[in-house]
């Protein structure tokens, strides 16, 4: 992505006083006044919280995951020993490769029926559109712990799930869906699908909604089909929507510890383990505080990694004429001072 | 435009069918909360729910939830408040630093905290009170706070500001006579997002007051009480999840526009 760098070349697009007003811009009043030391007051109180509470705790992660500590006896410094053991131990390797398993199942498959289910819609008339769109999101506001229970309970060996694929003369695939080996990781990532779905066709259909119809119009006149309508004016429209959708639902995938902590703990066996869960359990089980540090130190950059790397592949780009949408400045563009 | 009817319909149909798949495991758990324990006569009773509040304790855990979403709730609307305001209409000194940090914290793992924070309310002798699960979630509560205000009073019309400076009004006072009157429904919705967030919050919860069922919120309480009833009576269960998620469900009928777009505009700004 080497057109993505900050462009240089055109200066006009970073120096121009922005008439579309970029959100994250302050107001222009806030230009005109000098450097104001008191305006600290109003912002003290929050910074204090987040100072203490987030800040300060992971400079500390940041400095015990250089020792091997067991939050009793003094620490010794190991170096780098804990990050090459993130990537070098066994078990914490297959659990950072149950994540990617499941980013398949938390981000990819959501993002894929929410375009499904949001291009299908962006073609008619929806009726009770707000109705739909509140259940869709149904999923969303509820405890994982409640959502654990719920799908405990309609993947268990005598639960729905298995009666309807007994009645429809399919008993043979009827299993404890999150108890067998093979099949806890998919189920417990079809969970996630689940969870996210309906956020990302809320998200999608927010988009769509900023469409110009005559777009759609035009294409139609000019013969295009559903499927060529959907490739060539909803999907490239909705950039910025799959942005926010993926680094939400990648976000989730790779946070992931109340759902399993509440379904399967990990079990069976390791077959369901995740790096979140590993920070927990080397943390204020096994005492192991250097090694659970390193861990979610690992975690936490690969968050930011993979949000910077979405945002940055579906940026909107300048230039080639994309007329769908109404413009939009991007995001955290380079600041002139 | 014209499109063929029958499309219509088959959109519909795909719609229909994935509302069903969203709604039916809370509904499979409100009907097995109905069934009535193990023995009793099969019609529907409310014998689950009983058994749930009494053994489960969830009469204390509903009020500890409460007390602590609505502490944090406060707290946290006042300080983004506060701190919005100033970083969208002065020029605070390394303004762009604070935004970048919390920028950082919207996407951040509370794991990377978890195990620091509870050797520091060890420290201060709070684990197992309100307040190891009040402090933390009011800071992390923080930076979506902060830029959803920021955001709305940089939306607010330049105009209206200078109008208020030119009648001779101080920033506190034009804060609170001028903005904070037309902030209603920034601030409602931001309420409503982080009441959710809070009420759901598990891995805190589950850290930091391990040992105090008195202060344990609905989360942790229905994952041990799931947890320890695993042979136990799945009606009994059942009613106590549907006891945990009855609150935000009731706040969703009433809020669930603002929620959604508070959701999800949160994520665009």
């Amino acid at each position: 992505m080497s057109t993505a760098a900050p462009t240089t070349g055109r200066p006009t697009e970073t120096s121009a006083p922005s008439a579309t007003g970029g959100r994250r811009r302050p107001s222009p009043l806030a230009r005109l006044s000098s450097l104001s030391w008191t305006s600290l007051l109003y912002v003290a109180p929050a910074l204090a919280f987040f100072g203490v509470f987030v800040l300060y705790p992971i400079g500390i992660s940041v400095w015990y995951s250089f020792y091997a500590y067991d939050g009793l006896t003094v620490g010794t410094p190991v170096g780098w020993g804990n990050y090459t053991a993130v990537f070098t131990d066994g078990r914490l390797r297959a659990a950072l490769l149950h994540s990617l398993v499941l980013l398949l199942f938390y981000a990819a498959l959501p993002v894929c029926v929410g375009l499904l289910l949001a291009g299908a819609m962006s073609r008619i008339r929806v009726y009770g559109l707000t109705v739909f769109r509140a259940v869709l999101f149904l999923p969303q506001i509820l405890s994982s712990v409640v959502v654990a229970v719920a799908w405990r309970n309609l993947l268990a060996a005598d639960g729905p799930v298995n009666a309807v694929f007994r009645a429809v003369g399919l008993g043979r695939f009827a299993t404890s869906w999150l108890g067998d080996f093979d099949t806890a990781l998919p189920s417990i990532g079809l969970i996630g699908t689940w969870v996210e779905y309906g956020l990302c066709m809320v998200l999608f259909l927010s988009g769509i909604v900023t469409i110009d119809r005559s777009t759609y119009e035009a294409a139609r006149l000019d013969g295009a089909g559903p499927v060529r309508e959907f490739f060539a004016i909803t999907l490239p429209a909705l950039r910025p929507q799959i942005s926010i959708a993926l680094v939400l639902t990648v976000t989730f995938a790779l946070r992931n510890f109340d759902l399993i902590w509440n379904t399967t703990r990990g079990g069976p066996g390791t077959t369901t383990t995740v790096p979140s869960l590993y920070v927990y359990q080397d943390a204020f089980q096994n005492r192991m505080l250097g090694r659970a540090s390193a861990l979610a130190i690992v975690l936490t950059l690969v968050i930011l990694l993979v949000v910077v790397v979405v945002q940055l592949a579906l940026r909107e780009r300048e230039g080639p004429r994309r007329r769908f949408t109404r413009p939009r400045t991007p995001d955290r563009k380079v600041q002139s001072s | 435009m014209r499109i063929a009817r029958s499309e219509s319909i088959a959109t519909h149909t795909l719609l229909v069918l994935a509302s069903v798949v969203a709604v039916f495991p809370l509904a499979s758990i409100v009907v097995s909360s109905l069934h009535g324990v193990a023995g009793s006569s099969g019609g529907l009773t409310f014998d689950g729910y009983s058994t749930a509040w009494t053994q489960g304790r969830f009469g204390s855990a509903l009020l500890s939830s409460a007390l602590v979403s609505v502490t944090v709730v406060v707290v946290t609307v006042v300080l983004a408040a506060l701190a919005g305001y100033a970083l969208a209409t002065m020029r605070v000194p390394g303004g762009k630093i604070i935004v970048a940090l919390l920028l950082l914290g919207l996407v951040l793992p509370y794991e990377v905290t978890v195990l620091p924070l509870y050797e520091l309310l060890t420290g201060w002798h709070l684990i197992d009170t309100y307040w190891a699960l009040i402090l933390p979630q009011i800071a992390l509560s923080v930076p979506l706070g902060v830029l959803w205000m920021r955001s709305f009073f940089a939306s607010v019309p330049v105009e209206l500001m200078e109008a208020a400076r030119i009648d001779g009004t101080s920033r506190l006072q034009s804060l609170r006579l001028v903005l904070l009157p037309i902030a209603g429904p920034a601030l409602t919705t931001l309420g409503t997002v982080l009441f959710l967030f809070t009420w759901n919050e598990f891995l805190l919860a589950l850290i930091l007051v391990p040992d105090n069922p008195s202060v344990q919120t609905v989360p942790l309480a229905l994952s041990f009480f799931s947890g320890a009833a695993r042979s136990s009576d799945p009606a009994v269960t059942a009613a106590a999840a549907v006891l945990v998620a009855l609150p935000v469900l009731l706040a969703y009928v009433f809020l669930q526009r603002r929620l959604i777009s508070g959701l999800t505009e949160g994520a665009v700004k």
